[in-house]
């Protein structure tokens, strides 16, 4: 508990906003990164997802190649790419990095929300005489942005965890405290600047999950209400009596 | 025609996955080792010496010296490399699950004594040995020392007139060292150049101790200076120019084996036979041996004491 005690006071230590080292430079950059990183994801992985959910052709291809992308080990690629693409540009290297693992979060995000549309949904838009581009931006897409907003939620995590990353080719961000403190052994050091990864995490989650009450379709959630209101309620019925 | 494909078709994948299992098998045989279990009977009982590297090349080099050496005079060793660094190995050690361990005396003396002042091999040597726990023994230390050194390029040196850390204080363009990031905090680090010499630096951090990253950085002018440990062949090889420490800025790093005192009376002169023999310049090459012509360490170690009559 002391530990935590301790991390704390380093992290709302004065000295925390002064130097080379002030916190709120290394949060930008970590957010910086995190940031990019995922709008780059978004730019590659929506389109395709998309594609890939609306004509239900290449599923397999994508979904293997991303997940073997994903099994990467970030560390190793990241001193990879930072050698073949050299130091100057190490901050292209991470963003690549962060971005492969971003990519299959939000690729399955994109193509399993389109799939989730009701066939049926789909069948009426087309006999309702909708061309497939319609179909696409009018029925799939809004009825399969939560799942989307998912896709982008897990892939925000993952990213700004592995953001940590970027210390170790000069980048800073976070990571410059938590790669300083091991040797040194800091842990509060450690801790604290972990805490601060753990709050930015919960921050983004957070802030994922309101955009994914706000983007479902009103139809969507007008159908589930009326699907619960439908089943018998059994909780109501015991309750009730004893009440009574 | 098809009968026949297939039967011959099937003892081949029969014969792969037999290899396959094999691997497996070998894999799962070495996994075996998990250099942080405890293990009983492997623990300074006088029957096994653990000998035991950092997850360094050139320490298990080391390492692999002092095994085949003790081998050879027919002790029982078991070999545990590769484990981490100092945090992960040094309970290990303290609580006599490894016996036999190729340190730097430098590094080890700062950290069990953060506040300790010496800098030159025998002040660091004499206050390692007071500093050590109870229960372990510094044997002699080698003339081999593996100590951070700050390198730049030959075009920089040449420009600037450059071969010493005191040299630096006249140089007209901005410096940036490139090192591990916990350098910022060591006393060698920005502070201690500032300090000593009156350089001032900024301070880039690349995380892979002196490894390609750091030195591509200073290839292409991202750091103006590097942290690249001395015994590493490719300060040479890459053209380098180390700067000379007058002052002494940095701790020497004097390679010693750190032994359980209980072993110490039996093993010592063997293990300072071969510090007696280990220079710097002799680190290098056998660092050589592991970087370009990619051999063993135990490969590099029997060679180099084969060559010095260290075993038969």
């Amino acid at each position: 508990m002391n530990l935590f005690l301790d991390a704390i006071a380093w992290l709302f230590s004065p000295e925390r906003l002064e130097g080379a080292n002030a916190l709120p430079v290394r949060i930008g950059e970590h957010l910086y990164y995190t940031f990019v990183s995922l709008l780059v994801s978004a730019v590659i992985a929506i389109p395709l997802g998309y594609y890939i959910g609306h004509t239900r052709k290449g599923r397999e291809v994508a979904v293997a190649l991303s997940g073997a992308a994903r099994a990467l080990p970030s560390l190793g690629l990241l001193t990879v790419m930072a050698l073949l693409l050299g130091p100057a540009r190490a901050d292209v290297a991470a963003i690549i990095v962060f971005v492969v693992l971003g990519v299959p979060s939000v690729l399955a995000g994109a193509y399993a929300g389109v799939q989730s549309v009701d066939p049926k949904t789909v069948d009426a838009a087309r006999a309702m005489g909708m061309t497939e581009w319609q179909i696409l931006m009018k029925v799939e897409i809004p009825i399969g942005l939560p799942l989307l907003i998912g896709g982008l939620r897990s892939a925000a995590l993952q990213i700004v965890a592995t953001a940590t990353l970027a210390a170790y080719v000069g980048l800073g961000g976070l990571g410059i405290y938590i790669f300083t403190a091991i040797p040194l052994r800091q842990y509060d050091v450690m801790l604290g600047a972990a805490l601060v990864i753990v709050a930015l995490a919960l921050l983004l989650d957070a802030l994922f999950a309101v955009l994914e009450r706000l983007a479902t379709p009103r139809g969507v959630l007008a159908a589930k209400h009326r699907n619960i209101s439908a089943r018998p309620n059994r909780a109501r019925e015991t309750v009730e009596p004893s009440r009574a | 025609m098809f009968t026949a494909t297939t039967s011959s078709a099937r003892p081949k994948r029969l014969a792969l996955s037999a290899i396959a299992l094999s691997a497996v098998l070998g894999i799962a045989g070495c996994s075996q080792s998990n250099p942080l279990e405890p293990r009983p009977g492997a623990t300074g009982d006088g029957e096994t010496i653990v000998v035991g590297s950092q997850a360094y090349y050139s320490n298990e080099i080391i390492a692999e010296l002092y095994a085949q050496v003790l081998e050879n005079a027919g002790f029982t060793v078991e070999r545990r490399y590769q484990i981490g660094q100092r945090d992960a190995y040094w309970p290990a050690l303290e609580n006599g699950e490894v016996d036999v361990f190729p340190e730097y005396t430098g590094n080890l003396l700062q950290f069990l004594d953060p506040d300790s002042s010496g800098t030159d091999p025998d002040t660091v040597y004499q206050q390692l040995t007071d500093a050590l726990p109870d229960g372990l023994t510094a044997l002699d230390r080698a003339d081999a020392q593996d100590a951070d050194s700050y390198n730049v390029t030959q075009e920089f040196s040449d420009e600037h007139d450059v071969t010493s850390l005191a040299d630096l204080a006249g140089v007209d363009v901005p410096i940036i060292l490139g090192g591990n990031p916990e350098l910022a905090e060591r006393p060698y680090g920005p502070d201690g150049l500032l300090e000593t010499y009156g350089v001032e630096v900024s301070f880039t951090a690349i995380g892979d101790s002196g490894g390609p990253l750091t030195k591509a950085a200073l290839e292409s002018g991202e750091i103006t200076m590097g942290d690249v440990y001395s015994a590493d062949p490719d300060i040479a090889t890459s053209g380098f120019v180390t700067l000379d420490d007058p002052e002494g800025l940095f701790l020497a790093q004097n390679v010693v084996p750190i032994v359980s005192q209980d072993l110490a009376d039996q093993i010592a002169d063997l293990l300072n036979e071969v510090n007696a023999l280990l220079t710097t310049d002799e680190l290098i090459r056998l660092n050589g041996l592991s970087t370009t012509e990619q051999q063993s360490s135990k490969q590099i170690a029997e060679d180099w004491l084969r060559d010095n009559n260290l075993i038969d």
